[in-house]
């Protein structure tokens, strides 16, 4: 176990700005060892999550986080730090709800200010099909005790006066789902609370090492490796670990790391472009989210909107941008939003997505003794981080699936069990 | 931008068309087991490098067509009607 450092508080700002001491670092380098009882490839939000809560809620600290680049680099650095749990299926209610509890203490529980806005979400609805979804939505939520409505388009304009909710517009506003306890969060302060926190308990986290192969033994594959085979460790840039279990925690390399253990993913990758534009008044309250316009958008508390699209109808592991997609966003927000013509945008960028045929993800164990899976998050692994953390480091604890993912896993595919959340994780149906 | 050749309509924008994911080979609907053809559905080899693949020229001449693109680098190459 490590020694708690200090803790964040007025009391400590006060002091290290009279004394003008150094902030204890947040993590440290540690060397690596060769053997960890769990090993985590990929140090984002999910891998921290799931490295955090072994230590915290398990007592399991002989634990390594791998990543071949930096913490929080990947999807985690590059979403548009949306959460909420108004999905369509019981499963997904369930799970995302759960994330969404974990996200209201998380401040307290970290020790690190996470900046939870609870500002409540619209999906707005332009036509009757999405309409029908909304109630449909609407109805599973309430179910489940999940605040969760359909309003019409004064309520919308009630909610966020800067939509345009006129009916002279080419997709009319027709009502929306509205969702008070969604809201957004500061995202890289989500990773780095949970990079602390594992590091306080022990925890390795090993940056700039890239797991370049997946130790397997007794598989009927090819080498060893697939169905039936058991983990023995991973070899990296930096030498070889052995461990019982490897997590694989990855989005965008999912398939290539599974691959590496012989379990073959129904993912394919594409890149998710998203922009954000120069800082305003605040003038946005809500997050608001438009399927048939392919967009979402949120006000920072920078006063900078943040724009999300669906992903690019191409898969690829590339990640620049491109000019369809900002006039595309442009054309889209200024339909719902046209008194912002005048804002530029400051910037774009875009992350890779693994989607799965049924958008929901795959999660824990597989034909492989040892070698769990955490992926397939399509362009909602975000607001899952937290859950998704704390009911993997259960299963791996416990040895049993644990039930908020008993209907995730990979086995679903071969059962023909699909989850299907189309209808609420896409914005692009 | 990704620039797909087909064959019949020439070099064009792939808004234009359809992207139908990696060539997989079809099992036989009358022999496969359900678990074998569940794996041709959903399984994906999803690699990072040249992968042969189909596409749709839905905005053109509707002909379907296999390519070899990288799908790290967008570059493309060979093409044949199929």
């Amino acid at each position: 176990m490590g020694k708690r450092p200090p803790k964040y508080s007025a009391a400590a700002l006060v002091k290290h700005g009279l004394t003008r001491g150094d902030w204890p670092r947040m993590w440290r380098r540690p060397e690596m060892r060769d053997s960890y009882d769990v090993v985590i490839i990929g140090a984002g939000l999910h891998g921290l999550a799931t490295a955090y809560y072994l230590a915290e809620n398990h007592g399991i600290t002989n634990v390594a986080v791998i990543d071949k680049g930096y913490v929080g680099g990947g999807g985690s650095g590059r979403n548009t730090a949306i959460v909420r749990s108004n999905y369509l299926t019981p499963e997904g209610v369930a799970f995302y709800d759960r994330s969404l509890s974990l996200y209201k203490t998380m401040a307290n529980d970290l020790n690190l200010n996470i900046m939870f806005s609870e500002r409540g979400h619209l999906t707005l609805a332009h036509t009757d099909s999405a309409l029908r979804t909304m109630h449909w939505r609407a109805e599973v939520n309430k179910l489940q005790g999940i605040d969760s409505s359909v309003i019409d388009p004064q309520e919308v304009k009630e909610q966020a006066p800067s939509l345009d909710v006129s009916e002279n517009t080419r997709y009319p506003i027709l009502g929306a789902l509205h969702h008070p306890p969604g809201g957004i969060v500061r995202h890289d302060a989500v990773v780095w609370g949970y990079a602390r926190g594992a590091d306080h308990h022990g925890i390795h986290i090993i940056q700039e090492t890239e797991v370049l192969d997946i130790n397997v033994e007794g598989g009927s594959g090819p080498s060893g490796k697939g169905a039936g085979g058991k983990v023995t460790g991973v070899r990296t840039t930096r030498g070889d670990i052995s461990a019982p279990i490897v997590v694989n925690c990855t989005a965008g390399w999912a398939s290539l790391i599974s691959n590496m253990a012989g379990v073959p993913l129904p993912i394919t990758t594409h890149p998710l472009q998203a922009a954000v534009t120069e800082p305003c008044k605040v003038f946005l309250p809500t997050v608001v989210v438009s399927g048939s316009l392919h967009v979402y958008v949120s006000q920072t508390d920078r006063g900078e909107l943040v724009f999300g699209a669906s992903v690019d109808p191409v898969g690829t592991y590339r990640v620049n941008g491109t000019l369809e997609f900002t006039e595309e966003l442009a054309g889209h927000v200024l339909e719902l939003m046209p008194g912002i013509s005048k804002m530029r945008l400051l910037r774009q960028w875009s992350g890779l997505c693994d989607m799965t045929p049924d958008y929901s993800p795959v999660m824990g164990f597989t034909p492989v003794e040892g070698y769990l899976l955490d992926v397939g998050w399509g362009t909602y692994g975000f607001k899952a981080g937290p859950v998704a953390g704390e009911t993997l480091a259960e299963t791996i604890a416990t040895g049993r699936t644990a039930d908020l993912i008993s209907s995730f896993g990979i086995e679903r595919f071969t059962h023909g069990d699909l989850v299907g959340e189309k209808g609420a994780a896409a914005v692009g149906h | 931008m990704i620039i797909v050749p087909c064959p019949n309509c020439g070099p064009r924008n792939s808004g234009d068309l359809q992207n139908c994911g990696e060539n997989i080979s079809r099992p036989d609907p009358s022999t496969a087991s359900l678990v074998e053809w569940r794996e041709y559905l959903y399984m994906r080899e999803n690699p990072a490098g040249w992968v042969t693949e189909t596409w749709y020229c839905r905005g053109g001449c509707r002909r379907y067509f296999t390519i070899q693109r990288n799908t790290v680098t967008n570059e493309i190459r060979g093409q044949e009607a199929s």
